[in-house]
């Protein structure tokens, strides 16, 4: 492995850095300084919650998305836009309805000029390798997901691409048929069947990541950065049950749970102090409550391991992990070192009735979630009680990218109709406080 | 997730914008423009270049066939129109502000109403030759297809699915090959669909358009509809009868052998992931499928368009990054010149109207739309209020709503202004009052569009909230109010705009009728317009249309735009 380190790479970014610019405010920057590099012959996974940049760099690796600064060099030249040699395999398989297994194929090669029958010898390679011999005139939607995904991946194959990138590949198939893929795939790679030099994989699967990379990138939020790296030392094919492959699923899900060192700029703790700088992911708070029973319950009474309780709840760690951070954000429990742990509240929630729970869950986010007072304010000193949602969402997407301002808006307007705190008329798009005394 | 958003998005189009208004002026600039350059053009032309209309039945196979020619004449200049238009405005920032204005006033414009004035100019580019009425008549049908096909086909172009894109860009496809194999297949459903619509338009026009009148002079191209008008005038109900049914069966062909097969084939575009219900094929298309020479033809015709749409031509690239400086200079110099091209506009019409006109002239014009206005919106709630338990009933009935809905889609092609002249002999023979009784012309060819969507709508509606209805024991009135009404809202008024407009186009022929001498007329903005353009009087038709132009487009803007955005809204679950 070392031997490679001497070689160029194959792969070079550096220094990127992306933000979407804004009128009013600071830029917001969704990746900050990022550099890596990739050899040939291995596989790079990024791995990330959502939100924490490792798609927008997948982008800017592929050409995709041009960096606001930094630059990307593959084979020593800088990437201008979507590059000879880089082929893309998509989360949603992005496969043209109208077009049949083959000519989807044969799209990538079409767009080189490569002659018909060339063309189609090359195709039909690329098509039996991946395993879909006698689909070749099958339409897209005639095939399951997984036989779908390997279409796309037979696409990004057929053009021989140096570099094949992958985007959260396996995350929208379900659990049977990602596994097969993953091991045909790691078996072809072993083999040395692809035509390919190396593999740069998004994912949010932890143990995805440790079955299937040999090295890990891992990304942190806010802004979107490189937080780890780690060398994955085990041979294929890895065995998930291993204690040693355990050990390092429990780390890396520590790494991305550890608490993130307090914000030093006081401009940014002053935006925060009025509610609109904090991102919130939008978690039901059915769920929610779900989650806390089941933590104050046996076997875990109020403590669990975050690899354990996603197996047994079979989750992923980009579902589980927001639901803990929202126990955090309220105040229910903590978030360390891999482990949920829930508190005395969490304790009382989730042994109180109905009217308790939301009484105890109104307080927790008036105290903790300061864009529901804000909220909650505006409302009480307008004389019709009903206040435009746009307000808030425009203020928010002041610190954070629309799609973040949707996401927590729809996380406020949730959590406040369940905790009675006001209402919320979707054809109006306004807040409302109706008479709720009994939770004012 | 994106409800709250889209709502916005909503709020914010529904109110007109300073680019409605300025493409409102340009249009209306444009054709008075070309109106007062074509005024001093009135030559009449050597009546002998054209063959004499006659009433002898067996004539009426070489009219009918005259009158498709054109319609697909102004077919191929629509799809031109729209392969050019559309993607200009969907990739120019800055012509997609201005184009797609225009395109959603054009649309309203009551192109009936500025007949004369294209017929002066097409006739003066070709002064005293056949062809300019060939191009005036194409050019009538070409303005009632165009806009919606160009519409539907920008809005494809605008929300082509993200990944999709980021695959072709991935792989690098050239703007040629992007064009052919990513935009054009993904408009395909959209676009066949509305080209149904248009056709259908284009029949209603290509019937007005081949009789023409200016002022004191009268051309009739050789066609149905200059047939159907010398029926008219001769007072001859046998030629009209032959009229109908030479129609009905050119309809019915083009109806079978293209339109059918275009639907069925363009349901492999529809952007969908999972395998739905597929419909039996329509027989010509299994004919074309099953036929073996024919598919060998077809097949080789299609190799060759995929190796000519696969060639990898690109325009030039231009530099990706300009700096912000030159594209704000860009963006003052385009201001600039839409801010010279308005106030031209406006100078002009302002001219023109105040040559001859006064308010009180206006005040007539918008007390008579009012009249219309009324007229339409009666006849809107009747053809509601018959239509939407006929749809019902029958959408609920997949056997019956097959049978039906391919007769409501091929009524609702039929140019209906054919069926006028029965109407007219009955109010004639009967004395009848015209203001009542001309009415319900206006909805005689556009009702047909509420009752096959309602069907559609109908037959759309999700079994499990049947069944829970019928669960809970709902019935009566609160089936219709709470269960079945909220679920084909969208579908209804998909319909009704298309219905509601049509009419107020109709207005134009159906406000005025004549049989021989005996001239009917009823009070409103559409007998305004006829009479204006019988008269010669051509500020009064700008007038006319302008202030009918203006009611559409009010309609639109305050009552259906909204009413379809809270229908769209409350009946997707999620």
């Amino acid at each position: 492995m070392d031997a490679t380190a001497t070689k160029p790479a194959l792969l070079e970014v550096r220094a990127c850095r992306q933000a979407y610019h804004k009128e009013s405010n600071a830029d917001l920057v969704v990746l900050e300084d990022v550099n890596m590099s990739l050899q040939a012959g291995e596989i790079v996974g990024l791995l990330g919650r959502s939100g924490s940049g490792k798609s927008t760099l997948l982008r800017i690796v592929s050409g995709l998305l041009r960096p606001t600064s930094g630059e990307v060099l593959w084979r020593g030249a800088p990437v201008q836009g979507p590059a000879e040699g880089i082929a893309m395999v998509f989360q949603s398989f992005a496969l043209f309805p109208w077009l049949t297994v083959q000519e989807n194929v044969e799209l990538g090669l079409e767009a080189q000029g490569v002659p018909r029958e060339e063309r189609e010898k090359r195709a039909e390679e690329a098509i039996d390798l991946i395993g879909l011999g006698g689909y070749e005139s099958a339409y897209p939607k005639e095939l399951s997901g997984g036989m779908r995904q390997r279409v796309g991946l037979a696409r990004a194959l057929v053009v021989h691409p140096g570099l094949l990138l992958m985007d959260e590949p396996f995350s929208a198939l379900d659990v049977l048929t990602a596994e097969t893929l993953r091991t045909d795939l790691i078996d072809l790679w072993m083999e040395r069947k692809l035509p390919i030099e190396s593999i740069l994989m998004v994912t949010h699967n932890i143990e995805e990541a440790v079955l299937m990379c040999d090295r890990i990138l891992v990304f942190a939020s806010n802004p979107g950065r490189v937080a780890s790296e780690l060398r994955v030392p085990f041979r294929h094919p890895r065995n998930r049950l291993d204690p040693a492959f355990r050990q390092m699923v429990d780390d890396i899900y520590a790494l991305m749970t550890r608490r993130a060192p307090k914000p030093v700029p006081s401009l940014q703790t002053l935006a925060d102090r009025s509610g609109f700088a904090t991102k919130l992911h939008h978690v039901s708070t059915n769920v929610l409550a779900g989650l806390i029973e089941t933590l104050a319950a046996p076997p875990y009474d109020g403590r669990a391991d975050l690899p354990a309780l996603a197996a047994s709840l079979q989750m992923e760690a980009d579902e589980l992990l927001p639901l803990g951070e929202a126990l955090q954000i309220l105040h229910f429990g903590e978030l360390e070192e891999g482990d949920v742990r829930l508190n005395e509240t969490g304790r009382t929630f989730a042994l109180a009735d109905t009217d308790t729970r939301k009484a105890l869950f109104a307080a927790a986010l008036r105290a903790h979630v300061p864009l529901v007072n804000v909220i909650r304010h505006t409302l009480e000193e307008r004389w019709n009680h009903r206040a435009a949602a746009v307000r808030f969402r425009d203020e928010l997407e002041d610190h954070m990218s629309p799609d973040w301002a949707e996401e927590t808006l729809h996380a406020i307007i949730s959590w406040g109709r369940y905790a009675e705190l006001f209402s919320y008329d979707e054809e109006s798009d306004q807040f409302i406080l109706e008479d709720m005394d009994a939770t004012a | 997730m994106s409800s709250t958003a889209t709502t916005a998005g909503i709020a914010v189009r529904r109110l007109p914008n300073i680019w409605d208004v300025a493409a409102l002026l340009c249009v209306v600039g444009a054709l008075v423009a070309v109106a007062s350059a074509a005024r001093g053009t009135f030559v009449p032309l050597t009546a002998l270049e054209q063959a004499a209309i006659g009433l002898d039945p067996w004539r009426l196979p070489e009219y009918a066939l005259r009158t498709t020619m054109r319609m697909f004449a102004a077919l191929a200049a629509s799809l031109l129109f729209t392969f050019t238009f559309a993607p200009l405005a969907a990739k120019s920032r800055r012509a997609g502000l201005i184009m797609i204005p225009l395109l959603d006033i054009l649309q309203s414009v009551p192109i009936l109403g500025f007949l004369t004035f294209t017929t002066a100019f097409f006739m003066g580019l070709f002064p005293g030759r056949v062809l300019g009425l060939e191009l005036a008549a194409i050019f009538a049908i070409f303005t009632s297809q165009a806009w919606n096909m160009a519409f539907s086909f920008y809005q494809s172009l605008t929300t082509i699915p993200g990944d999709l894109d980021e695959a072709s860009r991935g792989f690098r496809l050239t703007g040629w090959q992007r064009f052919w194999r990513l935009e054009v297949p993904f408009a395909m459903p959209g676009l066949v669909w509305n080209t149904m619509l248009s056709m259908s338009a284009g029949w209603f026009f290509v019937v007005a358009s081949e009789a023409i009148t200016l002022g004191d002079n009268n051309w009739k191209l050789p066609g149905i509809g200059s047939y159907v008008a010398l029926a008219l005038e001769q007072k001859d109900i046998h030629a009209v009868f032959w009229a109908i049914l030479a129609m009905l069966l050119v309809i019915l062909v083009y109806d079978q052998l293209l339109f059918r097969p275009l639907v069925a084939w363009s349901a492999k575009f529809r952007f969908e992931t999972t395998a739905g219900v597929t419909a039996e094929d329509p027989w010509m298309l299994a004919l074309l499928r099953r036929t073996h020479v024919l598919r060998v033809a077809g097949e080789a015709m299609g190799q060759a368009f995929g190796t000519v749409t696969g060639l990898p031509w690109s325009l030039p690239k231009r530099a990706t990054a300009r700096p912000r400086a030159r594209r704000r200079l860009g963006d003052i110099v385009f201001g600039a010149v839409v801010v010279a091209v308005v106030a031209w506009s406006v100078g002009k019409i302002v001219e023109y109207v105040a040559e001859a006109l006064s308010w009180a002239d206006l005040g007539t014009a918008m007390l008579l739309g009012a009249i219309t206005l009324l007229r339409v919106a009666v006849l809107m709630v009747l053809a509601a209020a018959i239509w939407v338990p006929v749809g019902v009933w029958l959408g609920l009935r997949p056997a019956w709503a097959r049978r039906v809905q391919p007769v409501a889609q091929f009524l609702a092609a039929f140019p209906a202004n054919l069926l006028f002249p029965p109407f007219v002999v009955l109010i004639v023979a009967f004395r009848l009052t015209p203001d009542i009784w001309l009415t319900p012309l206006m909805v005689l060819g556009t009702q047909w569009y509420i009752l096959f969507n309602v069907i559609a709508g109908a037959a759309a509606f999700p079994g499990d909230l049947r069944e829970a209805a019928a669960n809970f024991r709902v019935g009566g009135l609160l089936w219709w109010r709470r269960v079945i009404l909220p679920g084909i809202l969208p579908y209804f008024v998909t319909g009704a705009i298309t219905a509601s407009g049509g009419s107020w186009n109709a207005a134009i022929v159906a406000e005025v009728a004549s049989w021989g001498d005996t001239r009917l007329a009823a009070h409103g903005l559409g007998a305004y317009i006829a009479n204006a353009t019988d008269a010669g009087n051509f500020h009064q038709v700008v007038l006319g249309v302008v202030v009918m132009s203006l009611y559409v487009l009010a309609c639109n803007r305050l009552i259906w735009r909204p009413l379809y955005a809270y229908a769209s809204r409350r009946a997707t679950p999620g």
